[in-house]
């Protein structure tokens, strides 16, 4: 993994500081086009890896990606999954059962129909999730996807329930499938570690808020020092500036210090900003990673 | 450890019982739904035990305290059921569609000693607990009017009928969203003395609103306007808003951040300063155990928790506070049905005639 990865929280209306400056955000990038042209510029900056939720919006980005090879040979995309916030909305709509139905391949093969009726009949969950990671992947077809995350909602969900033979399902069939490395994002790591680890799922990619002042780090901020100095994983840092309330330079500075830590997800929108931020994790991470040596 | 069962397992009872199992003062000891299946597949990967019937698992299953969150059509007959058997009640909002229904058992909880708390989440929310504070403390002097607004995609466009397009079950924007900000405000100024110029609009739902606007009356001559539409597309997810004007500033708030102005004639509050003050979120918010969806969610399952061990009755979002919103939205209902107070054919008053007054002028 790169040490720097591009997050895509600024191009969808997502900011945790200020309902204003999200607002402003979604106008500047109703155009798929400014989108893009964010990303060349942080691809120039030498960010070559894109974190991002599979929100419809993403399917134009690919195409984009697919209909320029040579401008992007190295580019990879770390797709977050499920898009949350269309789940939940036909979870509102159509209870469970009906959104699950909804987003499973209607058309097509006849394999599909057998694995998602089949599991949905004897009420076996890993048909349907296979089922619905492959409808989430079909939009990155043809394009480098090397790390597929769980998004948090879900892994917390999942975590919270105690449904821990999902994790295994998911890894197991991202690895298989799509011969890419499991990823998770949650907001209670330390506790995410341990169900990993008691599932035999061993040095997993987990990303998590990981900051100077604790900003979501459930758990508390001892668990996850301790964590990052005993346990074997690849951490992927979220939030490192806290939503804006800690100083670009003391937040990388202070990020770049802990252990374990492989690299760091980051939204920006400006040039300025984008190098900034390259320029200081450079400086300070001046060795590469230990998984990388 | 509180022995706890969480009943309806739609979108905020499986947020809940995620939420709650992962307490560590917790036992959840049985889960009950109506729909067999969720339940078939709850059990067999997290082996929760299953109920389909609420009175058999009241039976049977030992317990200290309930999570309702069915329809609320179903709330009193079941948080009765509860209250009865001595269990202390979380249950979903909006509380009781029948005001009668509500009081009955605010007044069966107290009677009993029983923890009782209804999920009206904002009240943990960081940001509207720091205009409490600045209300409390008189930071922007009297407050003259209020603003209360929620909107958000729900409703997009006509389609089919689930329990939360028909008000009888406690569906609706009334119910749904505009329950929060009227709890808001009857949070910061208590209950209304009166509501008018009701609006409960269809836009695309066939049996229920999907826009609320009114105005609530107080008795020392504040106002609020409560603004809500679910079927707005331009907000990416349901947000909340209150503005509070007052005669020493003004103060803003949402889930993210709160802005206040306050003016030279205010009491500044410790760690403010005349003119514009900004608190976000990161300041606002205390650490929870266990975070999905957001810190309020784990925040008010876990006072529940604390006032059970702590045999605490006096809560925040108790059943009463509860029976306050639904009234209110009672009222709305009542007031929206009559139309408008006064009509356009309505004899009008005539304007008083100006008298000249020779000897001071004209005013």
């Amino acid at each position: 993994m790169d040490r720097l990865l591009f997050g895509d929280n600024q191009f969808f209306g997502v900011n945790h500081m200020s309902e204003e400056k999200a607002r402003a955000q979604s106008m500047r990038f109703q155009d798929i086009r400014a989108v893009i042209d964010v990303l060349d510029t942080a691809y120039d900056e030498g960010i070559k890896t894109f974190m991002c939720t599979t929100h419809d919006r993403i399917a134009q980005i690919c195409d984009h990606w697919r209909a320029n090879p040579a401008r992007y040979k190295d580019y990879e995309f770390f797709p977050c999954m499920p898009y949350a916030h269309k789940y939940a909305n036909a979870m509102t709509d159509y209870g469970m059962l009906g959104a699950i139905k909804r987003f499973l391949p209607d058309e097509g093969f006849l394999d599909a129909a057998m694995r998602g009726g089949m599991s949905l009949a004897k009420k076996d969950i890993e048909g349907v999730t296979t089922l619905l990671i492959d409808a989430e992947m079909k939009m990155f077809q043809g394009l480098k996807t090397p790390v597929i995350f769980l998004q948090n909602v879900v892994v917390d969900m999942l975590l919270g329930l105690n449904f821990k033979e999902a994790f295994r399902i998911f890894a197991n069939h991202v690895k298989a499938r799509y011969d890419a490395e499991p990823g998770f994002i949650t907001m209670n790591m330390p506790r995410l570690l341990d169900a990993l680890e008691e599932l035999g799922i061993e040095n997993p990619i987990v990303c998590s808020n990981i900051n100077k002042i604790g900003f979501r780090m459930c758990g508390g901020f001892e668990a996850y020092e301790r964590a990052l100095k005993e346990k074997r994983f690849r951490a992927i840092a979220m939030s490192v500036f806290a939503s804006g309330a800690i100083p670009p330079r003391e937040a990388i500075e202070w990020v770049c210090r802990q252990p374990n830590i492989e690299s760091i997800v980051f939204g920006a929108s400006s040039r300025g900003n984008i190098r900034n931020t390259k320029e200081l994790v450079d400086r300070c991470w001046p060795a590469a990673p230990a998984s990388a040596l | 450890m509180v022995r706890l069962a969480v009943v309806g397992l739609g979108k905020m009872g499986l947020s809940h019982l995620a939420m709650i199992t992962a307490h560590p003062n917790v036992a959840v000891a049985a889960v009950c739904d109506a729909t067999g299946y969720v339940l078939d597949v709850l059990n067999k990967y997290t082996g929760v035990k299953p109920y389909t019937d609420f009175d058999a698992m009241l039976r049977e299953v030992e317990l200290d305290a309930v999570i309702i969150a069915t329809p609320s059509s179903m709330h009193a007959k079941m948080v009765k059921s509860a209250l009865e058997k001595g269990l202390h009640v979380f249950c979903e909002k909006p509380f009781c569609l029948d005001t009668k229904d509500g009081e009955e058992v605010t007044r069966l909880a107290r009677e009993g000693g029983l923890v009782n708390q209804v999920g009206y989440h904002n009240r943990f929310v960081g940001a509207f607990q720091e205009v409490k504070r600045l209300l409390d403390a008189k930071a922007i002097g009297e407050v003259t009017h209020v603003l209360a607004e929620a909107y958000g995609p729900v409703v997009l466009k006509p389609k089919g009928s689930t329990w939360r397009t028909q008000s009888a079950e406690g569906g609706g924007c009334l119910y749904d969203y505009a329950a929060h900000p009227i709890n808001l405000v009857n949070w910061y100024f208590g209950a209304p003395q009166g509501v008018g110029g009701t609006i409960l609009n269809k836009i695309f739902s066939k049996e229920t609103d999907d826009e609320v606007f009114g105005t609530l009356y107080y008795a020392d001559g504040k106002s609020a306007q409560i603004s809500v539409n679910w079927s707005d597309e331009s907000y990416r997810k349901m947000s909340t808003k209150i503005t509070i004007w007052g005669t020493a500033g003004r103060i803003y708030a949402d889930r993210q951040e709160c802005q206040v102005y306050l003016r030279d004639t205010a009491t500044v509050p410790p760690g403010y300063q005349q003119g514009w003050n900004v608190r976000y979120t990161t300041d606002l918010t205390e650490p929870v155990w266990f975070y999905m969806r957001g810190e309020e969610y784990s925040a008010q399952l876990d006072h529940f928790v604390r006032c059970i061990e702590e045999k605490r009755i006096e809560n925040v979002n108790s059943f009463e506070s509860a029976v306050a919103t639904d009234k209110v939205m009672a009222m709305m209902i009542a007031d929206a049905a009559k139309g408008p107070s006064l009509k356009s054919d309505d004899a009008l008053p005539h304007a008083p005639k100006k008298r000249w007054n020779f000897l001071f002028g004209g005013r």
